[in-house]
């Protein structure tokens, strides 16, 4: 299988390695953490190389819709600059969107909302599911991601996703990021911007958002901001009659 | 029919093989500047995922499995009409499966990674069981032919057509799981999918079975036989009736729940999906074929009853299409109570037309099922040998 997290051996590295390194959310049991005073900035310590991601956290967002301004893009431009989505191809359908702005009209009552919608990364991700190959996977903290090197292109994951979440590569691409890898011919979507949370850096979209409505943190966490507020305000998971369990959650809609 | 002398003949059979080729080459072709250029030389996009190329790989993969049954009903039902019937209905099967398979892999974003798909394997993946549902089923389907052609095996081809019958009932409901674990789309995500897609692949399986059975008989300057026209054609025709009353069923049992109201009445009314669905797969797909199969004057008719058959291949067409094409046309309900819209065609219907390289692709698995079958009952012995006076015998016990 693709997933390295299912190797026993990484498992057992990455125990003994949060376990020595004292660093940032280091897990002594489970649900128990200790808290080391890093960066104010940073949403957790760097991920050191060649340790497996922890199954102790639960990466996620909180996106307080009241607060994302109408018309704005922000998150939009900071993700695909992050990520080198940059292609126009003459069909608009065909180019990958990883983040997109929807505006909601409710129908009761005409109230308009607008939203930033990606990867809700399930804790059940139907796209996981139905991939032939394994490509599809979720990381052990919770983030859904898509191995380039094992995936086939055949697309049933975007038949199976629930949010239209995800985009595939329909031409040659040229001028990559080095740390996001892409490939034409295969599927994509939000990474959580992987590469910068492992380094403990948060993703572009929610760093860029100039109003401040997207929380990015770990739901396992009881202590953090983003399960903090969680149990404070109502907050909605999106088609939450699938029962996916979501790690974004949105708050005023 | 006149007579063809043999040199016309082998000419006539290189003519066909040569065009059958060709077509199959021009699919290959189509695939490879997909395979160079992406996806984006397409009609496909990010919202209808799916394309023609999967409506005809579906259909001559649902179509394989039903061409089966002909051979299951002399082998394993023990029905004297179709035992002679078993080895060209075996060669359907695989000639089939492969032209689908032919289609369903060159379309693959990454076709050159087939090793990978080998390689790798997620249990909880339709798709995955596929990796094993068609290799064995090509297997079980080359051992039972081999049981039926070899005289010492013989004793052995119940056993292998019991096998063979029961993976092809496990391969097509893997095909309409395919559709019916997808829980997001209001489309699919039924369970009426899985036995809905069987009894699918009966009628188009013998549909396509007449048609090819009749091709053969005419270049061997035969009639086929009314007692044995007569049998198939009232098994066709319940088949098509059987579709029919799974295809409205699915539709009111959707159309029961409020939530798919609104997708029930796009693809029944106020799509171009619509007249697709009424006049291609319910008028021209299995009304028109019904009382062509049922009516004094055409029912007796080998002509008519073709006619009839090639309608219901028609039908096949129009009832993937709609299906396919039209539950990804129809926008997901991702935010139930609201209107939406971005610029990814949230709440928007889209449209698809197909371009010339998946057109292509579509037609060519078309041809190396038809290269395959030709060059098939050309070197094999596929045509059925009936001895009417067993059949006329058997006719009232058993038939």
């Amino acid at each position: 299988m693709s997933n390295a997290d299912n190797n026993p051996r990484r498992k057992f590295i990455a125990a003994a390695g949060a376990g020595v390194a004292g660093l940032g959310f280091t897990a002594i049991a489970p649900g128990l953490h200790l808290m080391a005073v890093g960066e104010a900035a940073a949403a957790t310590e760097a991920r050191k190389a060649g340790t497996a991601a922890s199954p102790t956290v639960r990466w996620g967002l909180l996106i307080d819709a009241g607060k994302c301004a109408p018309g704005c893009t922000k998150c939009i431009d900071a993700c695909h600059t992050e990520n080198g989505v940059s292609e126009k191809l003459p069909d608009a359908r065909q180019n990958s969107q990883w983040i997109r702005k929807i505006e909601l009209v409710d129908r009761r009552d005409g109230r308009k909302t607008e939203l930033p919608m990606m990867c809700q990364h399930c804790a059940n991700p139907p796209c996981v599911d139905v991939c032939p190959t394994g490509a599809s996977m979720k990381r052990a903290d919770g983030i859904v991601l898509v191995d380039r090197h094992t995936c086939i292109g055949c697309r049933y994951c975007m038949m199976a996703c629930p949010y239209k979440a995800r985009s595939f590569v329909h031409a040659p691409l040229t001028e990559q990021n080095p740390e996001v890898p892409r490939g034409q011919g295969c599927v994509e979507s939000c990474t959580l911007c992987v590469h910068r949370v492992d380094k403990g850096q948060t993703p572009a979209c929610v760093e860029s958002c100039p109003t401040g409505a997207m929380t990015f943190g770990d739901l396992s966490d009881p202590t953090s901001d983003i399960a903090k507020r969680i149990a404070s305000v109502p907050t909605t998971q999106v088609r939450s009659d699938l029962r996916l369990n979501l790690g974004v959650r949105y708050q005023g809609i | 029919m006149a007579t063809l002398n043999p040199r016309h003949e082998e000419g006539f059979f290189y003519l066909l093989a040569g065009i059958g080729g060709l077509v199959s080459a021009l699919g290959f072709a189509a695939a490879l500047y997909m395979e160079h250029s992406g996806h984006v030389v397409t009609g496909m996009n990010n919202q209808i995922v799916w394309g023609l190329p999967h409506v005809i790989a579906i259909f001559l993969i649902i179509a394989a499995s039903g061409v089966l049954n002909v051979a299951s009903m002399g082998s394993v039902f023990g029905r004297v009409l179709y035992k002679p019937r078993a080895p060209l209905s075996g060669l359907l099967a695989i000639a089939m499966l492969s032209g689908g398979l032919f289609v369903i892999m060159l379309d693959l974003g990454r076709a050159d990674r087939l090793m990978v798909a080998a390689t790798h394997f997620n249990p909880t993946s339709v798709f995955g069981w596929n990796v094993i549902l068609y290799p064995v089923f090509y297997a079980l389907v080359g051992v039972y032919l081999w049981t039926m052609m070899e005289r010492r095996m013989n004793p052995y081809s119940k056993a292998a057509g019991l096998a063979t019958f029961i993976w092809r009932v496990v391969l097509t409901s893997g095909t309409g799981s395919i559709f019916a674990f997808l829980v997001a789309r209001q489309a699919y995500g039924s369970a009426l999918l899985a036995p809905m897609f069987i009894i699918m692949s009966f009628s188009w399986g013998l549909a396509v079975f007449l048609v090819v059975q009749t091709t053969m008989y005419a270049w061997n300057n035969m009639t086929l036989p009314p007692l044995i026209l007569q049998r198939m054609k009232n098994l066709l025709a319940t088949f098509v009736a059987a579709v029919l009353y799974f295809t409205f069923m699915l539709h009111l049992v959707n159309a029961y729940f409020a939530k798919n109201i609104a997708f029930e009445y796009f693809i029944l009314f106020d799509s171009e999906f619509a007249s697709q669905f009424w006049i291609g797969q319910v008028l021209l797909g299995s009304l028109l074929p019904l009382v062509l199969l049922f009516s004094p004057g055409t029912r007796n008719k080998v002509l008519w009853v073709n006619v009839a058959a090639l309608l219901v291949i028609l039908g096949a067409y129009f009832q993937l299409y709609v299906f396919i094409i039209g539950g990804q046309a129809f926008p997901l309900d991702i935010f139930p109570g609201y209107d939406v819209a971005s610029s990814f065609m949230d709440g928007a219907v889209d449209h698809y037309s197909a371009r010339l390289p998946e057109i292509l692709l579509a037609v060519g698995g078309l041809g190396l099922a038809f290269t395959m079958t030709t060059i098939g009952v050309r070197i094999l012995h596929f045509l059925p040998q009936d001895d009417l006076a067993e059949l006329e015998a058997a006719s009232g016990i058993k038939d």
